[in-house]
């Protein structure tokens, strides 16, 4: 006996949500390919562009029945990846405008022959296509669990669910069976074709799957769910992570996620703060793919904003307290064991000096003695070391650089912080005569 | 099946206006309205001509797609607010403004998105269209799902609707393309410097971020005064299809510019017309549709980047190279006759170079001397390759069939010159075939 609430939920939000993961999944997986190779867009121009296609289907057979449509739309992506690339080729235009003249003209041309289906009362919305309909994917649950497997129940499952779920094994498989010639074709055709795959073929292939994608998705989940599922989640996992079979796999787990969280926002949280009826539950996932995409650009670990603001910080930090520890290194070259740091203040390059000259202190580097600073032997160490790279550098951009000896302390300057390997040299002193310190190991 | 189209077919016929009627609407002297929508939907093509020439040369097509769909969730905010506020919820300025809020929040994200990740424009582009849309479609079902307001009217604008304007709206958006018109052709120079070079664009001290930003929002400009004529998804078109279609007839940024202004505004002309005019042809799609239709004209039929004039070109010039072919090898070997196909022979003697039509012909005098031309243009190229080039010997047949054919007279001066100069010899062969 199945439970009444859980009949419901089998009844209105399970096929709806497995739809959506389905298109989750497939664009997701397929947009990893799309973003490398910088044509995000096509599935932007592919799922309006299948517009006209659906209408002339529906025209030509007078049925709605999904086959129909599937082979209309189906008809229209091929054509209008052919008509960019010939206009990209033969007219030589730019291909993002020609991405745009193609699929708005053909737009153009659905809402025109929409228009004049209309008036003989045809049930057939161009809303459809663009926001779809998650929501009337219902079907009647039996009572029973002993009937929820048999032939007679499973018959019922709406056909959307069912291409979806093809669709998605179709995506699966194509990503498993072609992965090293989509990886590398996007990379390197060159490479590719020396290597006996045909790159051209294996472009041809994606944009078939795109096409696919956006042709099997329309009816179910609306071409805005299918251009933000097939760019979101593949970007979202781009600032994660450098390597291209960890961003698939984590792309796979974000579509997923977003298809569950928007569909969820969508349809129960609305229904629990009192609104009337449940929002666009396509919309929403878009909205929750968008939002995955802000989090990871601010919090990813290695790409995130936060991530990088606070390693640019470390940078600074150790930098200043390289510039102080030199500053007094060279103080005390000219005698001057002790320095004021009224007069080291205006040769650092940092705000708040008194934060480097603490930082400097607890790690042992310097001491301070009321308004002077004073290298401990530890400080003194590290001050040779950086001396020494900096003159070191000098010497190497004045003899191997050839740039006059007046202008290299800027550029040393810089170079005296990088932590690669020091300029291999055995002189003693730099372009302007000082000694460069001994090696300190 | 047949029969509803038919229907549909013979029910369009039964409604074709008459002469008369055709002939007031285009010289705008049916109606207020009609006139008003009209002339803003010409207005809104030289505006979407000229800024779209901009955005074609600034490589910004597809950002103008994003812009325009970014648009939606101002609407419906609008829309929301409005009413929330107990306003008139469908007054245009109102629902405009927002459109315009967002449609700019829409750049700034686009712009945050490329200077603070790693993601390319494409991802960036694509994010903002499909992420700000999904926003607009929630709220489109936040005000369904309201009882207290019905969203019906808000679908025109992502369609186009030219039937419900009234004729202020028609002047609000006629008045917002003129503005962008202006400003366009205002700041010309400094759009078309920085366009064409941004470094020298920095150095002659024109903001070339704020330009670009301006251009960025003259495309939200434009946008917005075409949304409801129009639609949010098929605006992008009058940006794109003009330009992209003058580009074909000329070189010249000036005339580029002019000629998508043109472009443009017959789009929207006729489309409006067409549109005023029939009944069931939303004016949107019918203008994209003009406008791609003089795309299509203008690929095939452009006098030098058209299609057409590629192809005749192409041919010309391998119907050059066979006849060279022909004449070069019975020149080298008068015993041996290559083989020819009859047009081939036809033409050869149409031209004068072969004294009759039989494939075993000897060449004129005019025949031999093209013949002489282009055996000693061969040898030239080949010793030139071979002493100038660095290139191995056993190559150099590769490329010289190919490039015997163009070599002009100045071009050969100039081979022989580089070979005396480089310390060589002209070849013996080569200089027993006098010129």
């Amino acid at each position: 006996m199945i439970s009444e609430t859980l009949r419901q939920y089998i009844s209105f939000d399970l096929f709806p949500l497995t739809s959506a993961i389905c298109v989750a999944l497939s664009c997701g997986l397929i947009g990893n390919h799309l973003v490398l190779r910088r044509q995000s867009m096509m599935g932007d121009a592919i799922s309006h562009a299948v517009l006209p296609g659906l209408v002339a289907a529906f025209l030509l057979a007078s049925s709605r029945s999904p086959m129909v449509m599937f082979l209309g739309a189906g008809a229209s992506a091929l054509v209008t990846v052919g008509l960019i690339e010939l206009v990209k080729r033969l007219g030589r235009v730019e291909p993002g405008a020609a991405m745009g003249v193609v699929f708005s003209v053909m737009f153009a041309l659905g809402v025109l022959m929409l228009e004049q289906a209309a008036a003989d009362h045809v049930d057939l919305d161009a809303d459809c296509v663009l926001y779809g309909q998650l929501e009337t994917l219902f079907f009647v649950a039996p009572t029973e669990w002993s009937q929820l497997f048999t032939v007679d129940t499973l018959k019922d499952i709406p056909t959307q669910v069912s291409t979806l779920l093809g669709l998605t094994f179709l995506a699966i498989l194509f990503k498993l069976a072609l992965h090293k010639e989509l990886c590398i074709a996007s990379f390197d055709p060159g490479l590719a074709t020396t290597q006996g795959i045909h790159a051209g073929f294996i472009t041809v292939l994606l944009m078939v799957m795109t096409a696919a994608c956006a042709v099997a998705s329309f009816e179910a989940v609306g071409s805005i769910l299918v251009i933000a599922m097939l760019i979101c989640p593949a970007s979202t996992a781009r600032l994660f992570t450098d390597r291209l079979s960890t961003q698939i796999k984590l792309s796979a787990l974000f579509a997923i996620l977003a298809a569950i969280i928007g569909y969820i926002l969508a349809s129960f949280v609305p229904e629990m703060l009192g609104m009337p009826s449940s929002l666009n539950a396509a919309g929403m996932i878009s909205v929750v793919a968008g939002s995955m995409v802000a989090i990871a650009a601010i919090a990813s670990p290695s790409h995130g904003l936060i991530a990088k603001s606070f390693r640019q910080r470390t940078l600074r930090k150790t930098v200043a307290i390289e510039d102080l520890i030199g500053l007094l290194y060279r103080a005390h070259e000219t005698g001057s064991v002790q320095s004021k740091i009224a007069s080291i203040t205006p040769a650092m390059n940092t705000r708040d000096i008194n934060q480097v000259i603490q930082s400097a202190t607890r790690q042992g580097l310097i001491t301070q003695s009321n308004d002077s600073l004073e290298l401990t032997d530890a400080g003194h160490q590290a001050g040779a070391k950086i001396i020494r790279r900096h003159r070191l550098w000098e010497g190497y951009l004045v003899d191997q650089a050839g740039i006059r000896p007046d202008n290299v302390h800027d550029i040393a300057e810089q170079l005296e912080h990088l932590p690669t390997d020091e300029p291999d040299s055995n002189t003693q002193t730099d372009p302007h005569g000082r000694p460069v310190p001994p090696h300190s190991d | 099946m047949n029969l509803t189209l038919a229907q549909s077919l013979t029910q369009t016929h039964d409604e074709m206006p008459s002469l008369r009627e055709i002939f007031d609407t285009i010289t705008l002297q049916s109606g207020f309205n009609t006139n008003a929508v009209i002339v803003a939907a010409s207005l809104l093509g030289i505006a979407g001509g000229i800024i779209g020439a901009f955005a074609l040369l600034r490589k910004r097509s597809l950002t103008a797609d994003a812009l325009s769909h970014a648009t939606l969730p101002g609407i419906t905010s609008a829309f929301l607010i409005a009413s929330a506020l107990g306003l008139n919820a469908r007054s245009l300025p109102v629902l405009l403004l927002g459109a315009t809020i967002s449609g700019i929040l829409g750049v700034l994200c686009i712009h945050l998105i490329l200077t603070y990740t790693r993601l390319r424009e494409d991802a960036a582009i694509g994010i903002v269209l499909s992420v700000f849309f999904g926003i607009g479609v929630v709220l489109l079902s936040v005000i369904q799902s309201t009882a207290t307001s019905s969203a019906a009217g808000l679908n025109h604008f992502i369609y186009g609707q030219t039937a419900a304007m009234l004729t202020n709206d028609a002047i609000l958006m006629g008045a917002i393309a003129l503005i962008a018109t202006l400003i366009a052709i205002l700041a010309m120079k400094e759009i078309t410097i920085v366009c064409f070079n941004e470094s020298f664009a920095r150095v002659t001290g024109i903001p070339a971020g704020l330009i670009d930003g301006l251009i960025l929002a003259l495309i939200v400009l434009v946008t917005v005064s075409g949304l409801q004529a129009v639609g949010l998804i098929l605006i992008v078109a009058m940006l794109i299809i003009p330009p992209a279609a003058a580009r074909f007839w000329t070189d010249r940024v000036r005339m580029l510019i002019i000629l998508s202004a043109l472009i443009g505004a017959l789009s929207g002309f006729v489309g409006s017309s067409i549109s005023a005019l029939l009944p069931r042809k939303p004016a949107g799609a019918v203008i994209v549709l003009c406008a791609g239709t003089i795309f299509i004209i203008s690929m095939l039929a452009a006098p030098t980047r058209g299609v057409i004039a590629q192809l005749i070109r192409h041919a010309k010039l391998k119907l050059q190279i066979a006849i060279d072919h022909t004449l070069e090898s019975k020149y080298q070997y008068p015993e041996h006759h290559p083989q020819t196909t009859f047009s081939l022979r036809v033409l050869l003697r149409l031209k004068g170079l072969t004294q009759s039509l039989s494939p075993s012909s000897a060449l004129s005098q005019s025949g031999l001397a093209r013949g002489r031309r282009v055996r000693r243009n061969h040898m030239l190229w080949e010793q030139y390759l071979v002493s100038c080039a660095d290139i191995a010997p056993s190559h150099v047949d590769w490329s010289v069939d190919q490039v015997e054919h163009i070599l002009d007279d100045d071009l050969i001066t100039r081979l022989e010159n580089e070979i005396r100069a480089s310390g060589h010899n002209i070849d013996s062969q080569v200089q027993e075939i006098t010129p």
